[in-house]
């Protein structure tokens, strides 16, 4: 077949960013994915609360204090998160490399709590239902936590390196940066559930 | 000793075949009032399912072969044909609106029609074990309590509420002549109406897989009228009457004394097994294991002497006995009627 | 950098045709030799052997299938015995659902949608490798278990508590879980793929109106497998921990509950079957319009026919519970939602008519699998409609009128489109056509021993033959019926085996097709056949809904793309404006690696727990490995 030249794209930018770029769809594509996952498994804990006679079942309800640190350390991170990001926006190198360390640490602090947050639980996986359904749900997310830290890690990494300075570098920092504050919104319903609806 | 087992099986064959079942296992014979309403539906509905898939079916075939004049190209459409045909896919639209809404409506109030149990209806329980059914009547008073295993007597005309209870896997409680099916739910304990029009013998099998002997998991429904019922229950009431003959006793020693009664019970005597299907009565039921074979003094001896073959994975294991001893028990086993 | 870049940059408006396309043949093809094959990122060659390996396992399902009607042509037939049975009916359910179904329908997907909407290589294409790479592990796994004689054995959906700790012995239900994490994980990375590659990846000015229905149903599909597939991943990850670390959750003596494993299955298990039926939907659209030579009448009310039945798809899970005892009100809703899915059905069913009808049929093979289309799927649609009836279905459920039922819809539904669609692009795929005589054969061996096949078993599901027995007492009155249907098998098979046989004939010593043997409207026949590695010289540009019958003789296309790196354009969602160059990454052996260090880790998790923990380990390395840049032009641009 005969072509002809219609169209010259050659001046359009290499590399778009935000919606013009697949990676930010492709997270997107992720975080749905995952967001389903957890709407499942709340949705496990409330029909498992709906058939319990008591809930907790033979537990006492967990201890607020390190989930709710966990909670207050996730919220605060997301300010020097949006930082990140828009510094990566404006290809500040020097700023998101520091922003990344600071957002390792910030993924690191919360995992550190988490641990506590097990004990909190006061019920073991294998005691019962109740404490099979919670103890998924903090480990799910803590898994979350986990995948982004390792996230996080690696790029801090490659931003101190000859590969940093690049627009789609720093593309891949700010959808790391949106996935870190999904990371953070869908720990709120969790937290919910696990510490609050038994309080109710 | 297995040989002599399978052979004897064979022999049965033909004489199964002539068992004498007046409804049989199907949904389409029907003698229950609930599998009565439930096959007016399946015949409504199929009938009008077949009239559509003809007429989609004709339209189909005028479609392809009708004659046609030649049209320019791919593209060039003509637009008075396709408001027609717009007009025609419309309505087939519509018309499946309302096919699909009568029956949606008419399953509403098939269904229910069809739980309609009161108060004074008979309660029986039936309890889902892989790969048998363990069946309990109750009374006004305690003493009045039995159990039985894979054969429900009912009096005809009457509802019976039947009590549905899991206790390993998922079981499902079918006869499809009576009625419709439900599950046996371990921690859900669920329930069926069944009633029966007509007096006869009425085959059910487990419906939801359950294991190895899944295929073998039938049951059988006896529908009498209530006079043999009541005669039959009083009879199940009973204990076991242990008749004078030789053998029989020798049987009875036999199974006392051997791994028989920490699985089975049999009421009158020392066996309170619970592991097992009930045997005080097992010589009076239709069929052991199951449905798996007609209840003759062959067939108990053929079973006990070798479970795992006639049934391969059931849950009762061969227990070596002499020859003697298996026809003293089989004996023992038969005559407790 | 800027500077740099004018230095090293050739577009390829620069070059004269030969020249052009080797440049692009240089940066785009795939080297030789296993190194190559292992390492590759071109969605053609991935697509194929996606789709080569699915019908492998539809022929190792059949096989099964065929020794299942050998035990059920006779009563108390001793071919196999209840365990080796049981493992079979397993082992051909879920191989044909999760090995076969769904990863050809993914398969073809991937193939064909970076072609139809005009682009050079898939969205993502090392997750591509990965999920194929992750898909044959998991394959593997099940198949090589069940030589081992530990192939699962608790059915298809591995119901609780049968399938639980208790009951469950040995490995076999973990393989079956872990089977599904396999080919659920390589799924949902396909869709991602291909959801990305439709939204932003289109050719210049394929506005939504003007995408092909094929594209469309892909679309709606793989959003059905991001909303349902995390919910199978649940299930299958909370019966592992039941197993294995002790949770409770299925144990209705510790708080747990039976039901709730039956409610996550089947809250993906019915989307499944739409994942499975509407890529069909695509495939039947496409022929039907090339074949009837006229585009498809009503293309507003497919595309949202299949929207609606996307978004239906989501309210129906309870009607594979109707006889378990929820509460009868919440049931009729689940009737109703059932019976509602007849809807967008219908339009679908009766806008092909109208296009058959308007247009000029000709009857090559696709077309005629599309015919037997609509004879079975109809019946099967229909016999839906009936077991969405609460009391109709509580006489049928569990029998093989389901087993008919689900025949129907799925070969007659599915399988049928699939087979005329390979004959559709098989000429695209390979470059040569199959054959016409054969096809024909096989259509009418494969359609007349389908119905002979299965039609009877509606009837045994009505007289009362339950399904999953591995056999059947003498005095039941089913055995005429069964012997007939294992007897009408083999014609079946035989319409298979002369499939297979045309396919992998044709392959070789196929007449030459020519870019367009069909005159097919699409952008993938606007290529060559087989199509270079680089898709299209020039990206080609949109300006009508069936391109290649508007205008021909040309294609419109668009030029200023560099040809030193491998770039391709990106576009906006609704409008496909042009947006930015993109680079696509070039071939990589890291996803290869990925897989296996997934592969070894989600195995080992079978035996122990810890195995996620020291596992998880050479994944990491891998997947740095993977997205760490390498300095080529497509990382640094
Ligand atoms: C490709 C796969 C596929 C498709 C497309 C369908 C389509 C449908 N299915 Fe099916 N189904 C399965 C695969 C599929 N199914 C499988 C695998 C199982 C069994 C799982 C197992 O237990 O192992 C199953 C089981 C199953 C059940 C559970 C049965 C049971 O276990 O007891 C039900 C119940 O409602 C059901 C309903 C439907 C309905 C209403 C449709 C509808 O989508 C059909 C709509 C189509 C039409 C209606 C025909 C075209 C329309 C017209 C021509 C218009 C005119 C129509 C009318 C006026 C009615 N299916
Ligand atoms: C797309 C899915 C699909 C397909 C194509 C098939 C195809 C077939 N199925 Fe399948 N079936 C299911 C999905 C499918 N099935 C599912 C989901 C179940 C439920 C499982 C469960 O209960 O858990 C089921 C259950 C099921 C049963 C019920 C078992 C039971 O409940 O006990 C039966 C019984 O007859 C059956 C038969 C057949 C037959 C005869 C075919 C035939 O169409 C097969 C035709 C033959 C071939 C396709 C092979 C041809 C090729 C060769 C012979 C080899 C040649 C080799 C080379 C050339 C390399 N199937
Ligand atoms: C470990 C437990 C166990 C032992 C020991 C055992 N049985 Fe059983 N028996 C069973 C079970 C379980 C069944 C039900 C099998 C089935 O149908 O799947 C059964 C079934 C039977 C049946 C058929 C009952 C019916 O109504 O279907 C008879 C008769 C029987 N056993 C007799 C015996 C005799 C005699 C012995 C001793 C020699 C014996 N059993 C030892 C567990 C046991
Ligand atoms: Cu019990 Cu099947
Ligand atoms: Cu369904």
């Amino acid at each position: 077949m005969k072509e002809r030249i219609v169209a010259d794209v050659s001046r359009l930018s290499l590399h778009g960013t935000g919606s013009a770029s697949t990676t930010w769809w492709g997270t997107l594509g992720f975080m749905l994915i995952e967001a389903t996952g957890f709407a499942l498994a709340i949705a496990v804990y409330l029909y498992l609360m709906s058939i319990a006679a008591t809930w907790p079942t033979d537990a006492p309800t967990p201890d607020l204090l390190p989930g709710t640190l966990v909670t207050l350390t996730l919220i605060a991170s997301v300010l020097p998160n949006y930082l990140v990001s828009q510094w990566a926006e404006r290809e500040d190198l020097r700023k998101v490399r520091i922003g990344l360390v600071v957002m390792s640490i910030l993924g690191i602090v919360p995992l550190i709590i988490r641990a506590f947050e097990f004990y909190a639980l006061k019920v073991n996986w294998d005691t019962n239902a109740y404490g099979s359904i919670v103890w998924i749900l903090l480990g799910l997310h803590t898994t979350h936590i986990i995948t982004d830290l390792a996230d996080t890690l690696v790029l801090a990494a490659l931003m101190y390196t000859r590969h940093g300075r690049n627009r789609r570098r720093l593309g891949d920092v700010q959808d790391n940066a949106m996935y870190w504050n999904f990371v953070v919104v869908t720990w709120l319903p969790i937290y919910g559930c696990i510490y609050w609806i038994p309080r109710l | 000793m297995k040989l002599r087992a399978t052979a004897r099986l064979r022999a049965l064959i033909p004489a199964l075949a002539l068992a004498g079942c007046t409804g049989w296992q199907s949904a389409i014979d029907v003698h229950g009032a609930s599998a009565i309403s439930l096959k007016h539906l399946i015949v409504v509905i199929m009938a009008t399912c077949s009239v559509v898939w003809a007429l989609v079916i004709a339209t189909l075939i005028v479609a392809l072969w009708r004659r046609r004049e030649a049209r320019e190209s791919a593209i060039a459409l003509d637009p008075r044909r396709q408001r027609r045909m717009t007009l025609a896919v419309g309505g087939a639209v519509a018309a499946t609106v309302i096919v699909i809404s009568a029956f949606t409506v008419s399953s509403f109030f098939t269904t229910r029609q069809l739980t309609a149990a009161g108060a004074d209806d008979l309660t029986i329980k039936v309890r889902g074990l892989q790969w048998w059914w363990g069946v309990e009547y109750f009374g006004s008073k305690p003493e009045l309590r039995f159990e039985t295993a894979n054969e429900i007597h009912i009096p005809v005309g009457r509802n019976v509420r039947v009590q549905l209870e899991g206790l390993d896997v998922i079981h499902s409680f079918w006869v499809p002549s009576l009625a419709g099916k439900q599950d046996l739910i371990p921690g859900r304990p669920n329930e069926i109406t069944i009633r029966a029009e007509r007096a006869g013998v009425y085959r059910g099998q487990c419906a939801e897989f359950c294991g190895l002997q899944h295929a073998h998991m039938a049951f059988f429904v006896v529908a009498e009228e209530q006079r043999a019922f009541e005669a039959w229950t009083a009879l199940q009431r009973d204990n076991a009457v242990a008749s004078s003959d030789a053998e029989v006793i020798a049987g009875q020693r036999v199974f006392l004394s051997r791994p028989c009664a920490a699985c089975h019970a049999i009421r009158g005597t020392a066996a309170n097994g619970k592991i097992g299907p009930d045997l005080t009565h097992v010589g009076g039921r239709k069929y052991i294991a199951a449905g798996l074979l007609e209840t003759t003094r062959g067939s108990l001896a053929a079973w006990i002497a070798d479970p795992q073959t006639l049934k391969p994975g059931n849950n009762m294991p061969m227990v070596p006995l002499a020859a003697e001893e298996l026809r003293s028990v089989s004996a023992y086993l038969a005559s407790l009627k | 950098m800027r500077d740099g870049e004018t230095k090293r940059d050739i577009r390829d408006t620069d070059l004269d045709r030969p020249a052009l396309e080797a440049a692009l043949a240089r940066i785009w093809n795939t080297p030789e030799g296993l190194w190559g094959a292992l390492a590759t990122v071109d969605h053609k060659i991935i697509g194929r052997r996606y789709v080569i390996t699915a019908f492998v396992f539809l022929a190792l399902g059949g096989v099964l299938a065929m020794l299942m009607r050998l035990q059920l042509a006779q009563p108390e037939a001793r071919v196999l015995g209840p365990d080796r049975y049981n493992q079979i009916f397993t082992m051909h359910g879920s191989n044909m659902m999760f090995l076969f179904a769904v990863p050809v329908m993914e398969a073809v997907g991937v193939y064909l949608v970076p072609l139809m909407v005009g682009t050079r290589n898939i969205a993502f294409p090392r997750l591509n490798a990965f999920s194929y790479w992750i898909f044959l592990a998991g394959g593997a796994l099940l198949w090589i278990s069940f030589v081992l004689d530990m192939g699962p054995d608790v059915g298809w959906f591995a119901y609780v508590p049968l399938s639980g700790p208790q009951y469950g012995f040995g490995k076999r239900a973990d393989i079956w879980a872990q089977m599904i994490t396999f080919t659920e994980l390589s799924a949902l990375a396909v869709s991602v793929e291909i959801v990305v590659t439709i939204l932003k990846q289109r050719a210049p000015g394929m506005s939504l109106d003007k995408i092909p229905l094929f594209v469309w149903s892909m679309l709606v599909t793989s959003f059905v497998v991001i909303m349902a597939m995390p919910a199978i991943m649940i299930a299958s990850s909370t019966l592992i921990l039941d197993r294995l670390v002790g949770t409770h959750l299925f144990n209705p003596a510790e708080g747990g509950d039976v039901l709730l494993w039956q409610h996550l299955f089947w809250f993906f298990g019915h989307p499944e079957v739409y994942i499975i039926f509407l890529p069909a939907v695509g495939m039947v659209s496409t022929m039907t319009a090339t074949f009837a030579r006229r585009p498809v009448f009503g293309d507003l009310a497919m595309v949202m026919a299949l929207i609606a039945t996307g978004i239906l798809a989501f309210g129906l899970w309870v009607h594979h519970m109707f006889v378990t005892g929820l509460p009868r009100l919440g049931e009729s809703f689940f009737t109703a939602s059932s019976m509602a899915i007849a809807i967008p059905a219908g339009v679908q069913i009766f806008c092909w008519l109208a296009t058959l009808w308007d247009g000029k049929p000709i009857f090559k093979t696709p077309l005629l699998f599309v015919i037997g289309f609509i004879v079975t799927f109809v019946i099967g649609g229909l016999t839906g409609v009936m077991v969405a009836s609460v009391p109709f279905d509580t006489q049928v459920h569990d029998t093989y009128f389901v087993v008919a039922h689900f025949h129907y819809v799925l070969i007659g539904g599915a399988v049928f489109p699939l087979l005329g669609a390979i004959y559709y692009w098989f000429p695209k795929i390979t470059g040569r056509m199959m054959s016409e005589s054969l096809g024909r054969s096989a259509f009418w061996l494969i359609f007349i021993g389908f119905n002979m096949t299965f039609f009877p078993m509606h009837i045994l599901g009505l007289q009362g033959m339950p399904r999953r027995i591995y056999t059947y007492q003498p005095d039941m009155p089913w055995h005429d019926l069964n012997l007939f249907v294992s007897v009408s098998s083999l014609i079946l098979v035989a319409g298979f085996l002369l499939f297979f046989f045309d396919a992998i004939r044709s392959a070789r010593r196929g007449l030459p097709a020519g870019d367009n043997p069909w005159d097919a409207p699409t952008l993938e026949w606007a290529t060559s056949s087989p199509p270079p590695s680089f898709n299209f010289s020039y990206i080609p540009v949109v300006k009508a809904a069936n391109p290649l019958w508007e205008q021909p003789d040309v294609l419109a296309v668009a030029g200023g793309l560099r040809i030193n790196s491998r770039e391709l354009i990106i576009s906006t969602v609704a409008s496909a404006e042009p947006e930015a160059r993109e680079a696509s990454p070039r071939n990589s052996i890291w996803p290869f690696v990925a897989a296996l260090a997934t592969t070894v880790m989600l195995i080992s998790s079978i035996f122990t727990p810890w195995a996620v923990v020291w596992g998880s380990i050479p994944i990491v390395v891998a997947l740095i490995g993977w997205f760490w840049p390498k300095g080529t032009p497509e990382d640094e641009s």
